[in-house]
């Protein structure tokens, strides 16, 4: 027997999701290596670059560890992302979502489940890329402190916001979309300021470039780093940007959720 | 509410809705130019047994999909177990279940693992007594720690079977439930269905092209073509109709449009 009605949200059914994909990760140790590969190989190519800027350049020598905090940056930004759009893709790829919609899984707790996993598979790729980090070229992102939570918090938002949207984009398209999942976080990539401040774009750009809440995070990092001031107003200024966001790709999910069961898109699923 | 977000205000299947399981009311579905639902109207008591009945692209998998609000109806309305879908999925969702070929159960998992999560959404009360008893129910003993995608098809049908039954659902739709089965494990599944819906006195529709399997289990045919019934009414009474002996025999009569001469010709 069943226990009452699906009202509100339950911590039992966004439990249930995060032991489905938990049980995934565990049977595929492809998938687990996957969530190390790339941070690491990241973390080691930019480490030696910024080795080699900072015996070659004052300034960088100066501003040490811009460039490789901003590849751990830019990792928690991104991997946040897929590593949310990947647990929804995996119920495309294994045909599964009918089985979830018809269930009285809500979608909120849906997207909860997916926001958990996304934090677990980030632990599981970005933990060992920071000891690597440490251990190969003595930057310590931890030694960043509090203003590493504000950092890690705008970033790991803005990744969900555009998880939920570009999951709800394939739920709507089907796995035709799916390069979308891959390929958005990129167009981010140059406005967000990743490698470089602000004022190196055109001014018009920049107005862009402050629309976005990763670009706040990144600046906030240099600041950190070069000038040793934490901006609390970047990160506030962010957080609500953020939450703008969350709550308009949540709004969007749900459209693209009602468009495809009106075009029926819940029943094919594929390309 | 349609997918125009408009909500119908006919009162007409009100109250037969209210005691049926499955209540559908002039349901409509266009896709572009295609009509393929088209303007149905059915009512399925509880502790039934029906048969939705069609060639391919019938509309029988879209009008289970708009039972189950994974696809919103252009226009009409669906009660299931007294209420409006999809806007009160919310209440009846754990009280029901399905089994469809268009969807999996995840690969990787093994069937104890799946059967475990799927336990969890519906809040099974003893999940690891309810997940043993289907076990036994449907002989998983063997594979139940396997991983799903290991499995062969007729494996798979009864893991996705138990995982159908798990919630002890009221109300029960089947799309092809014994489809890629031998003989002998769809015959039983089809005594494990009907012993089902006698003890629990569950409502199930379920949608085949197996005439033996529908003329065995179902109490009320329903018939479709072209997005709309053909026919509704008990087997025997159909076959009467059709003056045929077998729904099989019925089912190429409605297939190559020679139902009306058949049904003439009784007359």
């Amino acid at each position: 027997m069943t226990a009452s009605p699906a009202r509100g949200i339950s911590l039992h059914r966004i439990g249930a999701m995060i032991l489905r994909y938990w049980y995934l990760l565990l049977s595929s140790w492809p998938r687990l290596l996957e969530l190390l590969y790339w941070p690491a190989l990241q973390v080691i190519t930019w480490g030696f670059l910024q080795l080699y800027i900072a015996e070659n350049a004052n300034f960088f020598a100066r501003a040490g560890g811009t460039l490789i905090g901003a590849v751990i940056l830019w990792d928690i930004l991104f991997r946040g992302q897929l590593g949310f759009s990947i647990s929804f893709l995996e119920e495309m790829w294994a045909r599964n979502l009918g089985n979830l919609m018809m269930s009285p899984l809500r979608p909120i707790e849906f997207l909860l489940a997916l926001m958990v996993m996304s934090l677990i598979r980030l632990a599981i790729g970005i933990i060992p890329m920071t000891l690597l980090a440490l251990f190969l070229f003595h930057f310590n992102v931890y030694a960043l402190g509090l203003p590493l939570i504000a950092f890690f918090c705008n970033l790991i938002f803005t990744s969900w916001s555009v998880g939920i949207f570009v999951s709800g984009l394939v739920l709507r398209n089907g796995l035709g979309a799916e390069s979308i999942v891959w390929t958005l976080m990129f167009a981010i990539l140059p406005l967000a300021c990743v490698y470089y401040p602000v004022s190196v774009l055109p001014v018009w750009l920049q107005y862009v470039a402050w629309a976005l809440p990763p670009t706040y995070a990144f600046e906030g990092m240099r600041a950190l780093l070069i000038e040793q001031t934490f901006r609390t107003d970047l990160m506030l200024e962010a957080l609500v940007i953020n939450a703008v966001l969350l709550a308009a790709s949540f709004g969007a999910f749900l459209a693209l959720l009602r468009s495809a069961k009106r075009h029926g898109s819940l029943l094919s699923g594929g390309e | 509410m349609t997918e125009n977000g408009k909500a119908s205000s006919r009162p007409t299947v009100a109250d037969r809705a209210a005691s049926a399981a499955i209540a559908v009311d002039h349901l409509v579905k266009v896709y572009k130019q295609t009509r393929a639902v088209d303007d149905i109207s059915f009512s399925l008591p509880r502790g039934s047994i029906t048969g939705l009945l069609g060639g391919n692209g019938a509309g029988k998998t879209t009008t289970i999909a708009m039972i189950m609000g994974l696809v919103l109806p252009t226009s009409g309305r669906v009660q299931v177990l007294g209420h409006e879908m999809p806007d009160e999925s919310a209440s009846v969702l754990g009280r029901m279940n399905f089994e469809s070929p268009y969807v999996d159960m995840p690969m990787r998992l093994t069937v104890r693992q799946n059967l475990t999560v799927f336990g969890k959404l519906y809040a099974v009360k003893n999940l690891a007594g309810r997940i043993a008893r289907l076990a036994a129910d449907l002989d998983l003993g063997d594979f139940i720690d396997r991983a799903n995608g290991k499995l062969s098809a007729g494996q798979k049908t009864r893991v996705a079977l138990a995982k159908a039954l798990i919630n002890e659902p009221e109300l029960l739709l089947l799309d092809e439930p014994t489809a890629s089965l031998d003989p002998d494990t769809a015959d039983w599944v089809r005594a494990h269905l009907e012993r089902y819906r006698r003890d629990n006195n569950a409502t199930i529709l379920l949608a085949s092209h197996n005439m033996l399997e529908v003329e065995r289990l179902c109490d009320r045919v329903i018939i479709m073509k072209r997005g709309r019934i053909e026919d509704d009414d008990t087997p025997e009474a159909i076959m009467a109709r059709y003056n045929r002996t077998t729904l099989e025999e019925v089912f190429l009569d409605v297939a190559r449009g020679r139902a009306n001469g058949a049904k003439e010709a009784v007359r």
